[in-house]
């Protein structure tokens, strides 16, 4: 496996996409606006989204046939590290996960029904994560049963992104002691199933779901080597959509720490012209330098339909932690101002530590690199 | 197979016969390290033999002993000698920072005087950059070069002059007018060491070592047209120099001027070495740090790649290149560190013990990684100035 690739192509496709991207974000994501999201039930603004539909986005990666643009994940995560700059709440990377699930997985009927209305603006979600906590997203204790026409669930799902406005939703569950993913309309999931959870990020709005006894409809039921596909679809484009918001995060709270040190003087001195503040900035920017770079590499793995598992594990490790550490000395370099609610500081820290810690943390990659790559 | 695949192919297959026989000794790490004569001979045979193949100076003009070939051809020698690790060729002075800044900037009198020679390693070049009391700060140079006539007489003393006991030419920054501010004072020289009054003396390094001197002027006479450019240029013409040296502006002749120990060279000694009765890589914690290294190494070499795509890097374009040293500078300086780490006991040992893994050259190459984190402006130097310049923080 060793040397590794260093291929990174970026096309004009992605230039146009991430201008428009950059202004878009910056126009209509100001911090005032994240910040009165937090206080909503489900932490984005309806309108914001459809705007989002109509620039075509959630199609970028669904091929013509149903309706999209017919390009790839490394478009969506051109646009996604903007969206991380500017805190951009919305159900976007919930609705990318469904629909890679479904297109590594779903059957062609079920392809049909659903992808042309994600272009057009519904809300897709996966239920994967369960009580147990595991990254893992094949150890599953969910079961299904099925009963003729419908499936009998049996277990409890947590961190459902977006679950409260989702149109459909795709469970992960064993069937037969194997996984499968049992796709469900919302109408087929009563509220009450649904509690939301308080989480870190308080950008972001997660549930968990009680489904004992719950039945679903077993069409759309992906199982099989289609299963082991999709589960493997949803995991690496949630690390390559989780490294390219944290890229967006890093820039974002860099320019927050330099503004500052710019800004605010102590001791007769412009604070930043201390070496002890100036250096930690550095650091970070190179931080910023190499999760950029690993970012753009598993994107073009992705682009190009190769195995980029090192690449977005790689990604993912180098982004997690890097923008933890801008986050921590974004805090820190605020001072008493850093402390408090007001201070963007927080909301920088609080995404990190989400994203440092969502489909595995830097340890549980390297534990897998090591695997993958020293034998 | 495209033409370049048959030339990536002819290089590699010439490399195979062409590699020089163990000499028996161990070669120094780098050509700041060449501090026998036995090594200087070995290695000057070796980048005439290198040379006389049309593998050095690929892109540079005919007409003074170049190739006139595009400059991919000596990417893929470059990466090919790196890859067979073969010795490094020693007149990285000559050809990768005065070479590259002759034919920039240089009469053409000077190219046809210079370029042949450093191509041919007839004619090895030093730098007299840094002083002993000026640290990083360049621009306080205090060596005097003062006009009499039809010469430059001149005083005071440069140091870490790599090759400097074997070097015929020295690229010299020094003060003609020491009324003017710091920078507008200086003036840029190419000047001969064998002048009476110039005097080198060998420093023996951490490492114990030579390498480098400190080099002695004592009204020391040189022809008037060793002055490169104009008086007064010279904090320019250093500027230039440093964009070669650092890499990052192209021209150079070309070869590798360190040993290629990579990341994957520490892995292989990984696979090889023990620590507490078994195998090193068995260790979770070796393993842990062994892929923070690689994928640290993999984001450099993917900075590297990104770099080339403006696009990409279109809100700081000199994020990456000027961060390029002092990323990859602590980066070997900390792989080497681990190294030892990763021996067990023999860590303890050091060059010349029989049983010192891979004769000592782990524990050498962590000491000598300090040479790239300290000199070309340290570290610390380095991170004020992504911050001042690229961040845009204020000054000191």
């Amino acid at each position: 496996m060793l040397p590794l690739s260093t291929d990174i192509r970026f096309g004009d496709e992605q230039a146009m996409l991430l201008e428009t991207a950059v202004a878009f974000c910056r126009d209509k994501s100001p911090v005032a606006a994240v910040r009165r999201q937090i206080d909503t039930e489900h932490g984005f603004d309806r309108a914001l989204w459809d705007e989002l539909v109509g620039l075509g986005w959630t199609g970028i990666a669904v091929p013509d046939p149903y309706g999209g643009s017919g390009l790839t994940l490394a478009e969506v995560a051109t646009i996604v590290e903007p969206m991380g700059r500017h805190l951009l709440a919305t159900p976007y990377g919930s609705t990318q996960l469904f629909t890679q699930a479904l297109l590594a997985g779903g059957d062609e009927a079920t392809k049909t029904a659903w992808l042309p209305r994600v272009c057009q603006g519904a809300i897709g979600t996966v239920a994967l994560h369960e009580p147990h906590g595991d990254w893992d997203l094949a150890h599953i204790d969910t079961r299904a049963q099925r009963d003729g026409d419908t499936l009998v669930l049996q277990g409890d799902k947590t961190l459902v992104g977006d679950a409260a406005v989702a149109d459909v939703l795709l469970v992960s569950c064993t069937l037969d002691g194997a996984p499968a993913l049992a796709l469900v309309p919302a109408a087929h999931l009563p509220a009450e199933r649904r509690r939301r959870e308080t989480v870190i990020d308080e950008t972001r709005r997660v549930y968990a779901l009680h489904l004992d006894g719950q039945r679903v409809p077993a069409a759309g039921l992906i199982h099989g080597a289609a299963a082991h596909a999709a589960l493997r679809a949803v995991r690496d484009t949630a690390l390559l959509l989780a490294s390219a918001e944290a890229a967006g995060g890093i820039a974002a709270a860099l320019d927050t720490i330099v503004d500052y040190l710019n800004l605010r003087t102590t001791f007769g001195r412009k604070i930043g012209s201390y070496q002890s503040l100036k250096h930690p900035c550095a650091e970070i920017l190179m931080g910023l330098e190499r999760t950029r770079s690993h970012v753009a590499h598993a994107a073009t793995l992705m682009g190009a339909g190769a195995d980029a598992e090192v690449a977005l594990r790689m990604a993912k490790t180098e982004a997690g932690d890097d923008y933890v550490f801008a986050g921590d000395r974004a805090v820190q370099f605020h001072g008493g101002f850093g402390f408090t609610f007001e201070c963007d500081a927080q909301l920088h820290l609080r995404r990190a530590l989400w994203l440092q810690h969502c489909h595995g943390d830097a340890a549980h990659h390297r534990r897998r690199l090591a695997d993958l790559l020293l034998g | 197979m495209s033409e370049l695949d048959t030339f990536r192919a002819e290089v590699r297959a010439w490399l195979e016969a062409n590699r020089p026989a163990d000499p028996g000794f161990l070669l120094p790490e780098s050509f700041m390290e060449v501090g026998t004569d036995e090594q200087f001979a070995f290695l000057r045979d070796w980048q005439r033999t290198v040379y006389q193949a049309g593998y050095l100076g690929m892109a540079w003009p005919k007409e003074y002993g170049g190739g006139g070939r595009p400059q991919v051809y000596q990417d893929i020698v470059n990466a090919e000698m790196a890859r067979a690790k073969v010795p490094f060729v020693p007149n990285t002075i000559g050809l990768n920072w005065a070479g590259p800044l002759i034919l920039a900037i240089g009469t053409e009198a000077q190219k046809r005087r210079f370029i042949p020679g450093i191509l041919s390693a007839d004619d090895i070049w030093c730098q007299g950059f840094s002083e002993p009391d000026q640290g990083s700060d360049l621009a306080n140079s205090q060596t005097r070069a003062r006009r009499d006539g039809d010469s430059y007489v001149i005083d005071g003393s440069k140091i870490w002059t790599s090759l400097g006991s074997y070097a015929k030419y020295m690229i010299l920054l020094a003060r003609t007018n020491p009324d003017q501010p710091r920078y507008d004072g200086l003036s840029y020289f190419l000047i001969p060491m064998q002048t009476p009054g110039i005097e080198t003396r060998p420093i023996r390094k951490l490492t114990g070592e030579y390498g480098f001197t400190q080099t002695f002027f004592r009204e020391a006479r040189v022809p008037a047209d060793c002055l490169m450019g104009r008086e007064g240029e010279g904090w320019k013409i250093a500027m230039l120099t440093l964009t070669f040296e650092r890499g990052a502006s192209g021209g150079q002749a070309g070869g590798l001027s360190r040993m290629a120990l990579t990341v994957q060279d520490v892995l292989e000694m990984a696979r090889r070495a023990r620590r507490d009765g078994r195998p090193a890589l068995e260790d979770p914690f070796v393993r842990d740090q062994m892929v923070r290294f690689l994928i640290e190494d993999q984001g450099d070499r993917l900075c590297t790649a990104r770099a080339r795509i403006p696009a990409l890097c279109s809100e700081r374009p000199h994020a990456i290149p000027l961060s390029n040293k002092l990323r990859t500078s602590e980066h070997r300086r900390r792989l080497f560190q681990f190294a030892q780490s990763l021996q067990g006991a023999d860590a303890l040992r050091w060059v010349g013990d029989d049983r010192a893994i891979d004769g000592g050259k782990w524990q050498r190459s962590y000491l000598n990684a300090f040479s790239s984190t300290i000199g070309g402006g340290t570290s610390q130097i380095q991170a004020n100035i992504i911050g001042e310049r690229v961040l845009g923080l204020p000054k000191d």
